[in-house]
């Protein structure tokens, strides 16, 4: 061809014009600003409105040291169990052919799409006093729902899916190959597991440990309906960051606010530090 | 090793993958399964693995029923379509993995173990690979490391699934000599699948022609030539 088939100024196919470029990139900052950072920072000054030090004497307070404490033992109890319980219903589903799978990945949504007030409700139904399973528990001393075990199940059923569906896309684009290999090589099942499987899987797994942490830690709506809300027993920060909204104490609640979005601050930062000191292992294991 | 197939057929659900085929493959033997897709040449590979397990029929290993076999049990050196990796390990990781595997009785030294890698990178010809990922290696190369992997177990047999189906025309050629002389070499029993007829005279003493789960006609590459059996063998070498 001659060249004045040529476009007069050249630039890469995939590149817009400055304008549209800068035009996406401010719009996306804004709504950043707006939806995610100011409503952080109103949280945080209201929080130390009136100081650092009363802010700290806040959390001093016995319930509210005893609604931190709670709450991290139901992630401690609950995310441990649901990773291995996403691991486990994220290999039966990607690595073997049965019937009723389709109904088992509905399912592992189910807490999903529930409203988490009706799936606090529905342990109240079955585990309350009204029931007679729940009495038959309450009799032998083991109360489930207004107690603690009730909370561990709500949370435990509302951070259900987040494992496994973090693991299945994952598990399902490596294939068996890699585990079938490790089998011919003489590989017990466990070994090929550890070895193989967990390896393959881990930034999957870890991004949705961190997800399923953060929820557990942050859920409301079932949580309160099964806990009963008892001051130091029951009451886990969610719902003592609302018990102090209610009762005009706003110093102790933006405190509680801003320490619950710090956890969730620090487990993404820690998810950030590890992506960028595994970038090599992670670029490889994609890119192959 | 010898390997007896007796009127091995498999079915998945309703459909037949094999219907009951029986082959005799001598000790020795470098053999290809040739056939197009759906032809269940890789379901028999599978079957000799440990992979898969046959709906009925036998299969003996030097004599002795091996149907019941453990994939581990069989010992066989496996190589994959795509190779299969282990993605997150170096080369070196991954030709020692066989034997790290080992219960502890059986298992070689440390030092044993690096000893034996490096002859098995020094059979491959690639040397200087071992700290490698698979991600920083060619087709070609992963192919090599693949097969060093599978012959780090000391394996009774080597089977391989489509060994240079990912390959282009002159690594594929390269390494049908390459796998020619590793044969020659360890003198095991190899049994590879192919789709390309070319490959499968070229390569192999003995050719297994299959089509829809039966086997078409067995013999060695110049007497198929000479002499085909059926239409469809007539069909598919001359294609």
């Amino acid at each position: 061809m001659t060249e004045t088939t040529l476009p007069l100024r050249w630039r890469p196919a995939t590149t817009e014009p400055a304008l549209v470029r800068w035009g996406l990139t401010v719009l996306c900052l804004a709504v950043l600003g707006v939806l995610l950072f100011a409503p952080l920072i109103a949280v945080f000054a209201e929080a130390l409105r009136d100081g650092v030090a009363l802010a700290i004497a806040s959390l001093s307070e016995p319930d509210a040291r005893s609604a931190i404490r709670l709450t991290l033992l139901v992630a401690a109890v609950v995310v441990p169990l649901n990773a291995a319980f996403g691991i486990a219903a994220a290999w039966a589903i990607t690595k073997f052919d049965w019937r009723g799978k389709p109904l088992v990945l509905t399912l592992i949504d189910l807490p999903f799409s529930v409203s988490p007030v009706v799936a606090g409700l529905m342990f109240v139904l079955l585990f309350g006093a009204n029931s007679a399973l729940g009495a038959w528990l309450v009799a032998h001393g083991y109360p489930i729902v207004f107690a603690v075990p009730g909370i561990m199940l709500a949370t435990l059923f509302i951070t259900f899916p987040f494992v496994a569906r973090e693991l299945i896309p994952v598990m399902l684009e490596q294939g068996r190959a890699e585990e079938e290999a490790a089998l011919t090589l003489g590989a017990t099942g466990w070994r090929m597991f550890f070895t193989v499987t967990l390896p393959n899987i881990r930034w999957a797994l870890l991004y949705g440990v961190l997800l399923c942490n953060a929820r557990a830690m942050g859920e409301f709506g079932a949580v309160a309906v099964v806990s009963g809300k008892i001051r130091g027993q029951t009451t886990t920060m969610p719902l003592m960051i609302e018990m102090f909204y209610n009762e005009y104490l706003s110093v102790a609640a933006f405190t509680m606010a801003a320490l619950l979005a710090l956890l969730a601050f620090v487990t993404l930062t820690l998810k950030t530090a590890l992506e960028w000191r595994y970038a090599d292992q992670l670029a490889a294991n994609h890119r192959h | 090793m010898n390997i007896e197939i007796e009127e091995i057929s498999k079915e998945f659900g309703a459909t037949a993958a094999l219907h009951p085929v029986s082959l005799s493959i001598p000790s020795g033997t470098l053999v290809a399964l040739l056939g197009p897709s759906g032809s269940g040449k890789t379901t028999l590979l599978r079957i000799l693995g440990g992979l898969e397990f046959p709906t009925a029929g036998r299969v003996l290993f030097d004599g002795s029923d091996a149907t019941g076999l453990t994939v581990q049990e069989r010992r066989a050196g496996f190589v994959f379509q795509s190779y299969a990796l282990f993605r997150h390990m170096t080369v070196f990781d991954n030709i020692a993995y066989g034997l790290r595997a080992r219960p502890r009785k059986t298992r070689p030294p440390a030092a044993e173990i690096a000893r034996r890698v490096t002859r098995l990178l020094d059979l491959i010809k690639l040397p200087d690979i071992g700290a490698r990922y698979p991600s920083q290696l060619s087709g070609g190369q992963r192919q090599r490391v693949a097969l060093a992997r599978a012959l780090a177990i000391e394996p009774r047999m080597l089977l391989l699934d489509e060994p240079f189906g990912a390959l282009d025309a002159k690594v594929r050629r390269e390494l049908r000599q390459g796998l020619r002389d590793i044969h020659d070499t360890t003198g095991l029993t190899t049994v590879f699948v192919t789709h390309d007829q070319e490959e499968a005279m070229e390569l192999a003493d003995l050719v297994v022609v299959m089509s829809m789960g039966r086997i078409e006609q067995v013999g060695k590459p110049e007497d198929i030539r000479a002499r085909p059996k059926t239409a469809f063998v007539r069909e598919f070498i001359t294609s």
